[in-house]
């Protein structure tokens, strides 16, 4: 019920709709809680909506901590 | 999958595994809540029960909303169908949840009942639009991720002015729901269920942030941290849940910084804000009545609150009497408490409300763990 997937924007349409591509699949969704969004970044889509973005950098710097705790395994 | 399989990684996760098993002491047991049903469906999907040390265990909890809608609002948007004629949409997963007499939404559609299945909230506006002569109701269940998309579907059908489209609204809140549980009489009590900290829910603090947990964690003294739904980012949490036991610190920290900040999304909060009001108390399967968790429409949508339209009155209704849902929610009982577990009770015929969502304890039990309960015996 809860569970969303990152989605990549690929076009803006009129008003709030956008056509996202998630795992190879595209499909039509709303915009409107994340108005800020623009084609190439990554939203996360619940139930027909995108609740978010998704920061690159911020995931960049979180699989680099899970590097770490690998490196400190070794 | 971008920003899906990069936090999969198999290596990495026996790694973390190796951190938490080096940092966790081993003279003190860890035991850490996850509220949200979405890290109980990753936790059993992927293994990362079996991943973590034996004095480390994680404990499911209420965080799944289809497993605590009470019977008594499945019944409400059964009777829109059946006695007042209504088109009842709503997600695909509230359609199987046990009801009164037998019956679920999917049983009173088999008995003509106009019930559909929606994939969004947007999709039932376009019900209503596309059949005026009819009452349309959205059954609008969940926590604060399907919340904003409710609010804003009632401001179109308000712009539109609507005149037969009205929401059954069942949403309810996330801080409240982890307060209570810690209230419940066997967490209280010092010793039945000691928990240490919580996973923080991962969608729902997109939408709300991480500051909501706040005060919370300070009253409780509970660690609280926010991780996203793949396995490394549960593993990632648990290990910064080890540290805090460890440093006796009880702090909100944030995993999920690739998508949760610290206030939330400004423009879903403004539109929860603007449509809904909190209501005095709302009863969840499992755990009773629960003050001040929940939401109800402001006076000004009030001719859109099918409550309103169509006088509803609620009637709570007890569950199945060995169904141990609400034991599990509070994480005193686990799936395998429950003697009604993969017998009478299973995905295809859900006594109780744990096993319909695939993120409920016991389906997610169902799916991926129940033959680790069956001893290997050596031929
Ligand atoms: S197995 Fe079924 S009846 Fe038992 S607690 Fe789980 S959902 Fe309830």
């Amino acid at each position: 019920m809860c569970l969303a997937l990152p989605a990549l924007v690929v076009e803006r349409r009129d008003g709030d709709e956008a056509l996202v591509e998630l795992g190879g699949v595209r499909k039509s969704v709303s915009l409107a809680l994340v108005p800020a969004a623009a084609v190439g970044d990554y939203v996360v889509v619940h139930v027909g909506f995108a609740i978010g973005l998704l920061d690159p950098e911020e995931a960049a710097r979180t699989l680099a901590l899970f590097a770490e705790a690998a490196e400190a395994a070794r | 999958m971008k920003y899906v399989d990069e936090f999969r990684d198999g290596d990495t996760a026996r790694h973390l595994a190796e951190r938490i098993a080096a940092e966790a002491d081993p003279a003190r047991r860890y035991a850490f809540m996850e509220f949200c049903g979405g890290h109980t469906h990753a936790i059993a999907r992927y293994g990362v029960a079996s991943l973590l040390p034996a004095n480390v265990r994680m404990i499911h909890g209420p965080g799944c909303p289809v497993c605590v809608l009470p019977i008594g609002r499945v019944d409400q948007a059964i009777a829109l169908a059946l006695q007042h004629g209504a088109i009842v949409c709503t997600y695909g997963d509230t359609m199987r949840v046990p009801a009164s007499g037998g019956l679920s939404l999917l049983k009173a559609k088999a008995r003509g009942g106009d019930i559909r299945m929606v994939y969004s909230a947007a999709d039932a506006l376009k019900v209503a639009r596309q059949n005026p002569a009819r009452e349309v109701v959205f059954f609008a269940i969940g926590f604060e991720t399907t919340t904003p998309p409710t609010a804003l579907v009632l401001r179109q059908a308000a712009a539109e002015d609507l005149a037969n489209f009205s929401v059954l609204c069942c949403h309810v809140l996330t801080p409240a729901a982890i307060t209570h549980v810690l209230n419940s009489p066997e967490v209280a009590q010092w010793g039945t269920v000691p928990l240490d900290g919580f996973v923080g829910p991962a969608h729902v603090s997109i939408v709300i942030g991480s500051a909501p947990y706040e005060p919370f964690a300070a009253a409780y003294r509970k660690p609280v941290v926010i991780a996203g739904f793949e396995p490394l980012d549960m593993m990632q949490a648990i290990l910064m849940l080890v540290r805090q036991v460890n440093d006796g610190r009880a702090e909100v920290e944030n995993e999920f910084v690739r998508a949760v900040g610290r206030e939330g999304n400004a423009a879903a909060i403004a539109a929860m804000a603007e449509v809904f009001e909190h209501r005095e108390s709302f009863e969840w399967r499992g755990l009773g009545t629960v003050p001040d968790s929940a939401l109800r429409l402001r006076p000004a949508y009030a001719r859109f609150d099918a409550e309103q339209r169509f006088s509803l009155t609620y009637q709570p209704v007890p569950d199945h009497k060995r169904c141990e849902c609400g034991a599990i929610l509070r994480g005193v009982k686990t799936p395998s408490d429950c003697s009604l577990f993969g017998t009478v009770c299973t995905p295809d015929n859900p006594m109780g409300s744990c096993m319909v969502s695939s993120e409920g304890a016991c389906a997610a039990h169902y799916a991926y763990g129940r033959f680790k309960d069956i001893p290997v015996v050596a031929a």
